[in-house]
């Protein structure tokens, strides 16, 4: 099909507009500057460094990852079942079941952030990293219920029909047959739910106290609270783990989906 | 061979109306894979949020009295409407931007829309500190944009710290959110219907127009509230590129909980975020067919399905 | 297997969801051990809905379905060893071939050898010998669906239950796996219940058919009882094509339509209210109303169409009163015949059948 000039040039535009901004964090993060200065004017490593090295950015990078894990593990066991539940469900039932558990995409982050810090304050589950997972486990399940609700909906019903004409009782279909296929979409559930909560910044902030700052946090004071540059080292960093997956799901996709068409 | 006639019934073997053990056993094994999801999240979202629902109703003392100091006060009502405002105007220019991005994906070729796909979907996902951090970088004073306006003779414009330069970089941090539910519902266009337009004579801006633009039209929508909603209740680039002076209501719904602990306060402004959100997002999904938050996370969570 | 174990007896079987219309009312029909039967009927007809019964997939409103002489209400499904095929063939597609056909043996807990033995023999049986270590996705539709069929059959079922398994493929492909599955019956000599809504599938496989309409049995007899005297107009409609003239049976045995008067045998006793159906086959065209031989029924008509198909010509006939109908001849007796020509058409009466016209039990039904 043939596109009109001006469209591939804006597109092309609006692409860059989407891209390109973000990526002065990775100049920014070799600057030997103490400012944010764009461009550098020198080069140096010592960003990266104090990443790794200063107790309270490394120590929010192992709090970012211990939430994360738990987030993910929390998350995909129980959007998991929660999705073959849906997926046995009738459909109007579905549908309010399903519109229930994505109820949390919809609502806006701060108003989250309001809720569980006020009901957190009298669990007394603030200041807790286990507090922070719970919270981000509401907004990470939404995502593995759609990735494996998506997974589920693309299998053909009567792969377990057959599964059960051959003998197999509900428990050896389960194993043997539907989680074997759904099992991609459970996986990428499990990535999405880990990014929801490794990038998650506003209610983390709500929930922070000093020995329970997460990396995002970290960031959000480096530049609210002091002037820290090391944030664009950091900012690098989750660019770089947040795109490197993302593009290689894409392409392996676009394999996959050019192999299937063949 | 037999006839087709068989042997009567007998009255034992006839199971009793109503015994449906497969589809009862079925219902059970759904409930108890559903129990912990639904139980996690009303323990910790729902049971909560109606806490502040009430709160900001009983909080500090029963009445309207915080959704009233709402609308007298002229601080917070010139928040709100700056609010508004600002999401507005990245609603608007989102949708400028994206949907002629998204008409090109539905044209590429499949190599080019991979490509086109990803370029919204890393943004989308990547760290949102990172981004607003870049912006941060970008329109400081002396940054790349200053230089850039002032290329074009626009010197001297503050843009950090102000609702501008807030504006400026909601509106890229969200145009993914813009682009695929509009990519997802022009996808479904059959564009044979385009060539049957000009084949009736029209022109091509006149088929685009009459024929293109309504079919794409609830992508436009699903997006448009999306973006609109999401920009309402949007706290980190406010905070970090935005001031005091120009305050958006998630900054004050921060200050009030965290610094004031003013709950029913900052639940009364939390509230009417969350009845606007519902209000838009229910309208448009009466007019766009579909549940819009839902389809575009579904996009941005199943890759280009 | 001892003869008689896949006699399936099905009695006053009735479906209904909810506090809706029946889907299948009271369907009775006793299969034979070895009996290649087909449930034939347009869609939403309750005929798949019936084999779900079977199968087990579907709960059972009220009757019973007996296999071998035995209720088998209180087995679950996967106890209830009926192969079965899909329309999509429903090949895990996480197994190779041979994981694919081992799947029931597995489930059977049969010994190793025993089931790479009786995988390799199963696959020979429906010619992919050797063809065990792909994946179903590097197979062919046909070749799909014949692991399918080898997969439903290895563990030895008494009953194979086939969900209109040759929807999904195209028309040549179907003819081949047509005969395929008919080798398979004569082979394997097991009963086969077959779903299709395809009359000449139906017809070329089956030893009886049964027709559904709405939720019931029409009809059931042998494909060439059905075609000769189909007993009803739905049945005369459904399977092949037909001349039908809604008129009325008068004493003496007339058969009046139209102010045409014909000749009726054996109709004493009959109900007025019959339809009279002729096969294209048993028309005869005349081009003059003088080439019309003696003793025969015949009615003006006009030809709207002359379609050449090979080995038969075709004519499409319109009889007036809004009655249309077609004559299959050879090219041989079209001599003289032109499109757009009046004609008489003749038929003898022996060729001639009279069939129930629609009484419309369930007239909400047919959506359901």
């Amino acid at each position: 099909m043939n596109a009109r000039p001006w469209l591939k040039i804006v597109s092309v535009l609006v692409g860059l507009f989407l891209t390109v901004p973000t990526l002065v964090v990775i100049p920014m993060s070799f600057s030997s500057s103490q400012t944010f200065r764009f461009p550098p004017q020198g080069w140096s490593l010592q960003w990266y460094e104090r990443l790794f090295t200063s107790p309270e950015w490394s120590t929010a990078i192992l709090n970012s990852l211990q939430v994360g894990l738990l987030t993910t593990l929390l998350a995909t066991t129980l959007g998991t079942a929660a999705a073959l539940g849906l997926a046995m469900l009738g459909s109007r039932a579905r549908g309010l079941a399903t519109g229930f558990l994505l109820s949390p995409i919809i609502i806006p982050n701060i108003l989250i952030a309001l809720v569980v810090f006020s009901a957190f304050l009298r669990l007394s589950l603030t200041g807790t990293l286990f507090g922070i997972a719970l919270a981000h486990t509401a907004i990470a399940l939404p995502f593995v219920v759609i990735a494996v609700t998506a997974r589920l909906q693309g299998m053909d019903a009567s792969l377990q029909k057959a599964g059960t004409s051959l003998g197999a009782g509900p428990l050896s279909v389960f194993r043997k047959i539907t989680l074997p296929l759904a099992l991609p979409g459970v996986l990428s559930g499990a990535v999405l739910a880990f990014i929801t909560s490794f990038d998650e910044v506003v209610i983390s902030l709500f929930l922070q106290s000093p020995t329970t700052l997460t990396l995002p946090v970290q960031m959000f004071n480096s530049v609210t609270v002091q002037i820290d540059p090391t944030i664009s080292a950091a900012s690098s960093l989750m660019v770089v783990l947040v795109s490197g997956p993302i593009l290689l799901a894409q392409v392996i996709g676009a394999r996959r989906g050019k192999a299937g068409r063949q | 061979m037999p006839a087709s006639t068989a042997s009567p019934p007998t009255a034992a073997s006839a199971p009793p109306a109503g015994r449906r053990p497969a589809a009862r056993r079925r219902r059970a094994a759904a409930l108890l894979l559903l129990l912990p999801a639904l139980i996690a999240l009303i323990l910790f979202f729902v049971l909560p949020l109606l806490d502040i629902i009430i709160g900001s109703f009983t909080d500090p003392e029963p009445g309207l009295g915080n959704y009233l100091a709402l609308f007298s006060d002229g601080y917070t009502l010139r928040v709100l409407g700056r609010t508004l405002l600002v999401a507005l105007i990245v609603t608007l220019v989102g949708l400028l931007l994206g949907y002629p991005y998204a008409y090109m994906m539905t044209l590429a070729s499949p190599t080019t829309r991979a490509v086109m796909v990803t370029v919204v979907l890393v943004p989308f996902w990547t760290s949102m500190m990172a981004r607003n951090f870049a912006w941060m970088v970008l329109i400081q004073d002396g940054g790349v944009v200053q230089g850039i306006l002032s290329l074009v003779g626009l010197s001297g414009v503050t843009l950090l710290g102000t609702a501008t330069g807030v504006a400026l970089s909601m509106t890229q941090v969200l145009l993914p959110f813009m682009v695929l539910p509009m990519f997802s519902v022009m996808q479904q266009i059959d564009r044979r219907l385009l060539l049957a337009g000009q084949s009736l004579g029209a022109s091509r801006l006149s088929t685009f127009r009459k024929v293109y633009l309504p079919l794409s039209l609830p992508g436009v929508i699903s997006g448009g509230s999306l973006v609109f909603v999401l920009a309402l209740g949007f706290y980190v680039t406010p905070a970090l590129l935005g001031s005091p002076q120009s305050a958006l209501i998630a900054q004050i719904i921060s200050v009030r909980t965290r610094d004031l602990l003013d709950f029913g306060g900052a639940g009364a402004m939390g509230v009417l975020i969350l009845v606007v959100t519902l209000i838009a997002l229910g309208a448009s999904r009466r007019l766009a067919g579909t549940g819009t938050a839902v389809a575009a996370h579904a996009v941005a969570a199943g890759g280009d399905r | 297997m001892t003869a008689g174990d896949g006699r399936i007896e099905l009695t006053d079987l009735c479906k209904r969801y909810g506090s809706g219309p029946l889907v299948v009312d009271h369907v009775n029909i006793d299969i034979a051990s070895g009996e290649f039967i087909t449930l034939l009927g347009p869609s939403g007809s309750g005929k798949t809905t019936t084999l779900n019964m079977i199968a087990g997939f579907t709960d059972v409103t009220s009757g019973t379905i007996k296999l071998g002489g035995r209720d088998i209400a209180p087995l679950p499904p996967h106890r209830r060893a009926f192969g079965m095929v899909f329309q999509s063939y429903a090949l895990f597609p996480h197994m190779t071939v041979a994981q694919n056909v081992a799947f029931p043996l597995r489930e059977r807990k049969v010994a190793k050898e025993e089931i790479a033995r009786r995988v390799e023999e199963t696959l020979r049986l429906v010619d992919l010998g050797g063809m065990g270590g792909r994946r179903p996705d590097e197979l062919s539709g046909g070749q799909q669906q014949r692991v399918a069929l080898a997969r439903a059959v290895v563990f030895s079922p008494s009953v194979l239950l086939l969900d209109e398994p040759l929807s999904a493929l195209d028309r040549k492909l179907r003819q081949t796996l047509q005969q395929e599955i008919k080798r398979l019956h004569e082979e394997l000599k097991l009963t086969f219940v077959f779903v299709t809504h395809d009359q000449d599938e139906a017809m070329s496989l089956s030893d009886r058919i049964a027709v559904f309409n709405a939720g019931r049995v029409e009809r059931i007899g042998t494909p060439a009882d059905l075609y000769r005297d189909p007993g009803t107009r739905f049945v005369a409609g459904f399977l092949g094509e037909s001349n039908l003239f809604s008129g009325r049976l008068r004493p003496g045995g007339v058969y009046e339509w139209a102010g045409h008067k014909w000749a009726v045998r054996d109709a004493d006793g009959l109900p007025a209210g019959r339809d009279l159906v002729v096969r294209p086959e048993r028309l005869l065209l005349a081009a003059a109303p003088t080439d019309v031989p003696a003793g025969v029924n015949s009615v003006q008509a006009k030809v709207t169409g002359l379609f050449f198909q090979g080995t038969h010509q075709r004519a499409e006939l319109d009889y007036g009163d809004g009655m249309t109908g077609c004559a299959v001849l050879s090219p041989d007796a079209m001599a003289g015949i032109r499109a757009g020509s009046s004609v008489t058409a003749y038929w003898d009466p022996a060729h001639q059948v009279l069939v129930t016209p629609p009484t419309d039990p369930h007239p909400n039904e047919e959506t359901a």
